[in-house]
This record gives structure tokens, sequence and C-alpha cells, in this order.
């Protein structure tokens, strides 16, 4: 039984990690109909900022929960500069244009980025230090559920509640669920569409560079690779809940990360990352739009 | 007035750009060691990089202005006029024969190890005309053609290594494996939209590579398998320079006979189904067209060449592990299609040799290589979409004295 | 006359929406039957069910291209529906803008011609003598609708009049034994409604194919239909020839509001 739950609690683990990185995705799509390969890449950097921040602190004599607080905010606000970036150079220019145009630009920024903190940092793993604090009260437990887990899981839990309320009952989530709606008559009732674009690529980093120091904090160590991998499964994840919903997003993400648990636990971990695609390939096979997602009609 | 709002513009763009990159670019940190290396100088450059920068970009944004239009509407953009061969069919045919010549010439003139750098561009060449079938003509986003790549030549590592047969026979079979491949895969998953169909693709092309990596009792796992020979002349025993030269003959020969097919099938009934597919899904089938006939035709043809190409590369470089069929591969030939112009023969010959020989000759840059890589596709789908050759496509010019057959030329 | 198409209580559904609403009508040889009614009575989205683009919620489609031989429809996919027989222009004109002319009808021959990938590699006798056959019957077809001069233009750049005409010339090159027209004069001046008009009653006598237009041209409806269909709300509402619809006060009701006195 003890098992069964280590594994639950490694899953809820995986999915909220995924889910953070997922929403970014699911956003993104949602507003602009591109998968944003560059994504993943933009955890990673946040994951990296945050190591360079806490180790620059460390070595200044800082310690404890300053550090944490520090990397935390300076990792969330580079990787939301990062993001809002990436979208003014390789995404705007592009908005008219057919589909193939935007993915293969987005595929480039994806190698750029990844190459770029290779070459400035480091190709080799880092080792990354455990940023988050002890929660006493789970000490008991620590066998199924770590302070660290705990931690990763309430965050996310937490973050999902004020997403969920920024978009329902704020001007400019409403001005984002407009837009990706529709756009051009978002536009006309005069919704600054730019800045909304702008938004959401910021949320959606921001939330992914959260998610890369708490997994980096988790796992212990980072490289400029990591976005890649954590990319594919995000999407894997964000298309298995419907690609555009953001619950489809966090729903997909749990599904996604209890798979990849129980299959490693108990059937073999070596085809780790086979689940994710596999599930991937099944689900756009079978249910194309996704758990909760809306299967649009086209008007002949 | 205009250039005082321009060097302000410019002026923000540095600091931004020196703001965002400091932390990567000018500390440098090293948890191994517990080092920390302060690069101030980086900043330095690229604040003076991006100053400069934006000026060059912004100038050719404006002459581009908003679009990623990877087709030319009809009209002729006189900037490619230069780039067009001109329509006199003897310069065309002096064009040629020249480029036969030095084809032929070429391995007197180098050395083998250029010989094999030529003949992996060659393969690329192939690999993009095969990957064009899908993409540029039938018009589907394919993101895993690695995978077939990689059942061509796994087929033969693996027919050599339990039934020790030689390339010949491999060559016939592994593109008729990495047919049905294609046929298999394609069956669940062309009925998909234009996105989802790219990531479906994505994730087959990843599940062949890791299960290729894990199911070691079958293929040996990371490690790969070895000893795969090369192909066989006459049954002579060839040395390494020879047999090199002997693999760039026969891939001039496989990249004439590509050429030859591909530009068959866009001239042929077959061809114009996959234009019309492109241009209107709906009503193409409301012509009669059978469009999921039509996208698995592209389908399993653009997988068979993969095949091929997959035996050639297990033969050329006697060995195949999981690591050669990597998503960068599939990625790094769709850009060959995109740069190239989308269809354009000549087009793709050029987008190979850039992406394969000029890191090549460039031996100094090679750290740098991915990250230019990375940088013109960025840079080319924002100003350049339709790629280094635009190509315009030949229509099918009916002459009403006699006849007259204006189709057989596909070139920009 | 006899009926070659003929639907039985076909019923659309989308969401809540019942864009049909169990449709009995029929289309008999060698007649040009008219269907009209109000914006959004469910003309197109009837085209669409009979055609294979949506699958009708309920009931059945049945066509009869031969005499004797009817066979239900509903259900089979756009192309096999196409290849029995029916084809079709679109309301907003769904041509292949990068293709000539030429090429746009060459694409209708593809369900009556069958060279494949060998025969594209290796142009056989058979290969070539078809890709012939298609450009000459194309041809034949472009000199009928009188486009004959325009063989080598792209279709995006011909003027808008061309532009139908080559959609109904695309459509006739698939062979088909009932020809369905949507809104074939939107947008047309009288001149090129006539030259409409003539180009449909050709069709009529010299290709014996019969028509059924979705049309809101009344004069023109009115001028060259044998018999017309009344559609409002997705519900049939009336039919009868001309004359008749003419004077039906449902008719007059649906398009109009209100009991109106019909002038003439």
């Amino acid at each position: 039984m003890d098992y069964f739950l280590e594994l639950f609690v490694g899953g809820l683990t995986r999915g909220s990690i995924y889910a953070l990185i997922a929403l970014g995705y699911t956003m993104v799509y949602g507003i602009i109909e591109l998968i944003n390969f560059a994504h993943g890449e933009i955890y990673m950097i946040g994951a990296f900022t945050a190591l360079i921040v806490a180790t620059v602190l460390a070595m200044s004599g800082f310690d404890g929960i300053s550090v944490l607080v520090l990397a935390t905010l300076v990792a969330v606000l580079y990787s939301a500069c990062h993001g809002f970036t990436v979208e003014k150079i390789a995404y705007k220019p592009l908005r008219g244009a057919s589909r193939l145009s935007p993915l293969i630009s987005a595929i480039g920024m994806s190698i750029f980025l990844q190459n770029y903190v290779m070459l400035a940092q480091t190709s080799d793993f880092l080792p990354f230090p455990n940023l988050l604090p002890e929660v006493p009260f789970l000490e008991p437990y620590a066998h199924i559920m770590g302070s660290t887990e705990f931690i990763i899981v309430a965050t996310t839990a937490g973050i999902m509640v004020l997403l969920t309320l920024l978009i329902q009952f704020t001007k400019i989530g409403k001005a984002m669920r407009a837009t990706a709606q529709d756009r051009n008559m978002a536009m006309l009732v005069g919704v600054n569409v730019n800045r909304v674009i702008s938004t959401t690529f910021i949320i959606g980093s921001a939330l992914a560079a959260l998610g890369g120091v708490l997994i980096a904090s988790h796992i212990g160590r980072i490289n400029f690779y990591i976005g890649f991998i954590a990319g594919i499964k995000a999407f894997t994840a964000a298309v298995l809940g419907g690609i555009g919903s953001i619950p489809g997003a966090v729903l997909g993400s749990l599904i996604l990360g209890w798979t990849e648990s129980f299959a490693t636990g108990y059937v073999s971990s070596d085809y780790e990352d086979v689940f994710a695609f596999a599930l991937l390939v099944l689900i756009l096979i079978l249910r194309p739009s996704g758990l909760l997602g809306r299967s649009t009609t086209q008007k002949v | 007035m205009k250039r005082l709002a321009e060097l302000r513009e410019s002026l923000v763009i540095a600091l931004w750009f020196m703001f965002l990159t400091f932390p990567i670019l000018v500390i440098q940190v090293n948890t191994i060691e517990k080092t920390i290396l302060w690069r101030w100088q980086n900043m330095l450059y690229v604040g003076l990089g991006s100053f400069a920068l934006s000026f060059v970009w912004r100038y050719f944004l404006g002459k581009v202005g908003t679009g990623g239009r990877l087709r030319t509407e009809g009209e002729e953009d006189p900037k490619t006029r230069f780039l067009r061969l001109s329509g006199d069919p003897r310069v065309r045919r002096g064009a040629i024969a020249a480029a036969v010549l030095v084809a032929l010439a070429f391995p007197l003139l180098s050395s083998t190890y250029q010989v094999n750098i030529m003949t992996t561009a060659l393969m690329y060449v192939v690999l993009g005309l095969g990957l064009n079938i899908v993409v540029g003509q039938a018009g589907l986003l394919h993101l895993g053609y690695v995978a077939f790549y990689a059942v061509g030549a796994y087929t033969y590592a693996l027919l050599y290594q339990h039934f020790g047969i030689g390339f010949w026979t491999a060559l016939p079979l592994g593109a008729l494996m990495a047919t049905l491949f294609g046929i298999l895969l394609g069956f669940p998953i062309l009925r998909l939209r234009g996105d989802y169909l790219a990531i479906v693709t994505l994730g087959f092309g990843e599940i062949t590579r890791l299960v290729l990596e894990n199911w070691s009792e079958f293929s040996s796992g990371p490690s790969g398998i070895s000893g795969i020979p090369r192909p066989g002349f006459f049954g002579l025993e060839l040395n390494i320079q020879e047999a090199t030269i002997y693999l760039y003959f026969l891939m001039i020969g496989f990249t004439l006979f590509t050429v030859f097919v591909t530009n068959r099938l866009q001239d042929s009934r077959i061809g114009r189904a996959w234009l019309a597919l492109r241009e209107d899904e709906v009503a193409c089938q409301a012509m009669g067209v059978d469009k999921t006939m039509a996208k698995m035709t592209a389908f399993a043809l653009g997988s068979t060449w993969a095949g091929m190409m997959g035996v050639v590369f297990a033969a050329k470089t006697t060995f195949v592990n999981p690591a050669s069929f990597t998503f960068l591969e599939s990625a790094m030939i769709l850009s060959i299609v995109v740069l190239g112009g989308m269809g354009s023969t000549l087009g793709i010959i050029l987008a190979s040799f850039l992406l394969i020989l000029l890191p090549e000759y460039l031996r100094a840059f090679s750290d740098y290589r991915m990250l230019l890589f990375g940088t013109i596709m960025v840079v080319m789908m924002i100003f350049r979409p339709q790629g280094i050759i635009t190509n315009i496509r030949r229509t099918y010019e009916y002459h009403f004295e006699g006849k007259g057959n204006g189709a057989a030329d596909k070139q920009a | 006359m006899e009926t070659i198409l003929e639907t039985k209580n076909l019923t659309m559904n989308f969401g809540g929406i019942k864009a049909l609403d169990r449709v009995d009508m029929d289309v008999r040889r060698g007649e040009i039957c008219a269907l009209i009614g109000p914006n959004g009575a469910g003309k197109t989205t009837f085209f669409n069910c009979i055609t294979g683009i949506y699958p009708p919620s309920e009931g059945d489609v049945f066509i009869a291209p031969t005499e004797g031989k009817r066979r239900r429809i509903n259900g089979l996919p756009v192309h096999k529906v196409t290849a029995r027989g029916l084809a079709r222009t679109f309301q907003n004109i769904r041509l292949f803008p990068d293709m000539t002319v030429l090429e746009n009808v060459m694409v209708g021959r593809h369900c009556r011609t069958k060279a494949g990938v060998l025969g594209a590699i290796f142009r056989d006798r058979p290969t070539r003598e078809e890709e012939k056959a298609v450009v000459t019957r194309s041809l034949a077809i472009l000199e009928r609708i009188g486009l004959a001069d325009m063989v080598n233009t792209l279709a995006r750049n011909l003027p808008y009049g061309d532009q139908r005409r080559l959609e109904i010339a695309r459509a006739l090159a698939t062979d088909p034994f009932l020809l369905l027209l949507d809104e074939p004069a939107a947008g047309m001046n009288p001149r090129e409604t006539d030259a409409l008009e003539e180009l449909i009653l050709k069709i009529k006598d010299e290709e014996n194919i019969s028509i059924l237009m979705i049309e809101h041209d009344m004069r023109m409806v009115m001028s060259i239909s044998n018999r017309i269909v009344v559609l409002d709300y997705g519900k049939k509402i009336a039919e009868g020839t001309p004359a008749e619809i003419w004077e039906n006060p449902v008719v007059i009701k649906a398009y109009l509001g209100e009991e109106f006195e019909t002038g003439d």
C-alpha cells in the first residue's frame, strides 16, 4: 500500500510540474494557434537563472528562505522577459502566415535557445541546490511524500486557483478569452490584441519558470537539454486534456504524471518516455480534441 | 525626426538585451567546482551588437511587411529574377552540363574526406526531395521523417546481422519496410488536422528512437549495430578510398533518379490531385479526389525514400545507433525543404549544401553550428519564407498550335 | 419524368439547431429544379448533406443515375458521391487559385481516370493516352463554356463572372448526371446573368444533365426552372411550377413576412 501511495504522490508531483509548463502551451495555442516549441526552453532558462542567482547569493553569504524567494522572483522575471522577447521577434512578424512558418520559426527558436544556454554556460549537468524549506508536519510520512513534493503540489494548486480567478474575473482575463475565441472580433471591440498576446506569453513563461525552479530543487540537477523533454511531455499533457483548455491542461498533466509514475513503478522504468509519446499518439488518433476540448466543425 | 525615434528605439532595444542576457551571458556558474566567472565584456558586445542589428532588422522587416507566405502569389518577385535561371533552354542545358562535369570530376580533385561530405550532402538532397513529396506537394506537416530513415537503416543492419544480407538486397527491402511503416502509421493519422498531424508524427519519430534505444534484444540498444558492409562492386573488395568514391557515384545516381521521379510525380494525375488537395481540401474532394488515398500515397512515397536513404546511411557509416535518429534530424530535413523553397529542386540542393557543407568547411565555428542553424530558421521564416529559390511552379501550359506541354520543368 | 434524386425525411441537426427538418423532395430527369428560400433556410446545408460533406442526422438520400438503378448515398464520402454522378459548385467560389483554368478543369477529370503512381513515373502508353484525353476533354468543356482563350490564366486572376463559369466547367468535367449549382448568379450583372441562363439551358439540353440550383435571382429562377422547391427554417414549405409558386401565399409570407397582394 505504501508503494502505491508513493507512486501516487510521485505522479501527482510530476503532474503538477507538467501542469505549470502545459498551461503556457495551452494558453498560447488557444490564442494564436501556435505550438510554441520554444516554451520548454523558457522553463529551462528559468531553472538556470534561478541557479545563477542562488549561487551568487550563496557565495555572498546569503542562505535560507531569502535565497529561495530572490532566486524564484528573478527566474520568473527573466523567463517572462524571454517569453515576451521570443514572441516579439520570432512569432509576431509571422502572424498572418501559413501554419508551417511559425512552426519552423518556433523550432528554430528552441534550437537557438538550447545552444545559447549551452554555449554561455556549460553542456554538463550542473548540481542544483534544494532551495525549498522543510515542512515539519510531513516528517512521519516522508517516505510517501517529501517536503519538496508537498510544496510543489501545494504551489501548483494555489497557482491554479489564482489563474482561474484571473481568467474568469479580471478585465485582462476576459480580453484573453475573447481573443482566443475570435481575434478579429476582439480587435474590433477595442481589445488591444497585441497586449493580450504578450500577456499570455508572459504568464505562461512565468509559470514555466516557477515549474523550473521547483523541479530543479526536487531533482537536484539541470542542463541545457531539460527543456526539450519536459516540453514535449507537457505538450502531450496539454493535447491530452484538450489544447486551448486550461482545466484540460491540468487534467491532462495529472493523467500523464500518474501514467508515467505507475507505469515506471509497476511495469518498467526503461520505457518511461515512451509512455508519454505513446499516450500522445493514442489520444490524437482516438480523440484529437482531447478530453475537455471542443471539436470544431468547419463551415463549408 | 524619424531618425531620432529610431535611434531611441534602438537604444531601448540594446539596453533591453543587455538586461535580458545578463544572468546567462555575464555570469557563468559552475556548481560542481563552486566557481563564478563574471564576463562583463559580454554585456558590452550584446549592447553594441543588438544596437547595430536593430537597424538592420528594422530595415529588412520594413521591406517584407508581415507575411510568412511560403508561396509567391503568381506575381514574380523582381528580386528573384536574378536567381531565376534563364528560361533560355540553351543556357539551362549548358548549366546542367557544367554541373554534371563538375560532379563527375569532383572525386579526382578532392580528398576522400571531402567526397564523403559531398555524399552526405547528396543524401540530404534526396531526403529533402522525399520529404518534399509529403510537405511540399501534398501539404502535410511531417515532423517525424527520421523514423522512416531509421527503419531503413535498421532493416539493413538487422538483416545483415541475422542473415548476412548485403547492400543491394537490403536496399529494396529497407525501402519496402519503410513504406509499410508509412502506410501503417498513415492509416490512423492522416485524417488529423495540420498541427495535430505534425505532433503525432513527431511523437512517432521519438517513439521509434526510444524503442530502438531500449529494446536491446532487438536492436542492440544504444550501442547500436556495427560492421555493416558497404555496397559491393561486383564482388570486388574495395579499400576505404575506393569505397567512398563508389558510394559518391551511387549517390549521384540516386539523386538523379529521385529528381526524375519527383518531377514525373508532380506532372501527373496524382501530382494534380496533391496540388488541388493543398489548395482547397473540400473543393478537391467535391471534384472526386479521394483525399485519404492522395494523402496516404504521398506519405507512403515519402517514407519509401527515407527508407532507401536509411539503407545507404547504414552502408556509408557501417554503423547504426539510435542517437543518429533524433527529432533534430527531422527538423533539419524539414528545414532543407522549407529553406530551399518548398519544392524547388534547385532550392533543395542549395539548401542541403548550405546546411551540410558550410558547417563542415567552417570547422572553427562548429560549436556555433546549431546556434546558427536555429537563427537561420527563424530569420528565413521572417524575411524570406518562400525559400532561397522561389518555386514558381511551371503550370501546364497549353499551346494551341501543335503540341505543347510546358509542364516538364519545375525549376524556378 | 423519372426521379433521379430523392430525399426522404432528410434532417440535419447542428447542436441544438435544426438546419433541415424532415425534407422530402425530388429532382426529375431532364429538368431544372430551383431550390429557393430566405437566407438561412438551409439550402446550402441541403447541398452539403446530399453530397456527403455532412452525414445527415436522420433521413435518406437516393439517386438513380440510370433508369431503375436506385441507390442510397447518405453516408458515402464526398468523393464517392461525385464519382456516382453528383457534381456541385459552391456558394463562395472554391476554385484552386494557383492553378490555371485548364488545370482546374483537369482536376475534375480525376474521378474518371485512373493513372496511379507507377503510371506517373513510367508514363507508359495507357497513361500518356489518358493524359491526352484529359486535356482534350477539358479543352472541349472550356470551349463550350466560353473560357477557351483563358486556358493558361491562373484561376485567381480571372474576373468574377469567369470564375463562376470556371467552377461550372470544373464540375462538368466530372461527367455528372445531376449538377448542383449553389447561387451561380450571385454577384453577376444582368448581362452576365443572361449569359449564365443560356449556359444552364445549354447544359440541360445538349449535355443531358439535370440541374438543381439554389438561387436568389427570382427573375432567372422564374425564367428557366421547370419546378421550384421552397425551404424556410429547414422545412419544405412549398413545391410546384414557377407560376404556382409565384402565387403561393405561404411562400410570399416566408419572404415578405406578411400577406401581400402580388402585382405582376
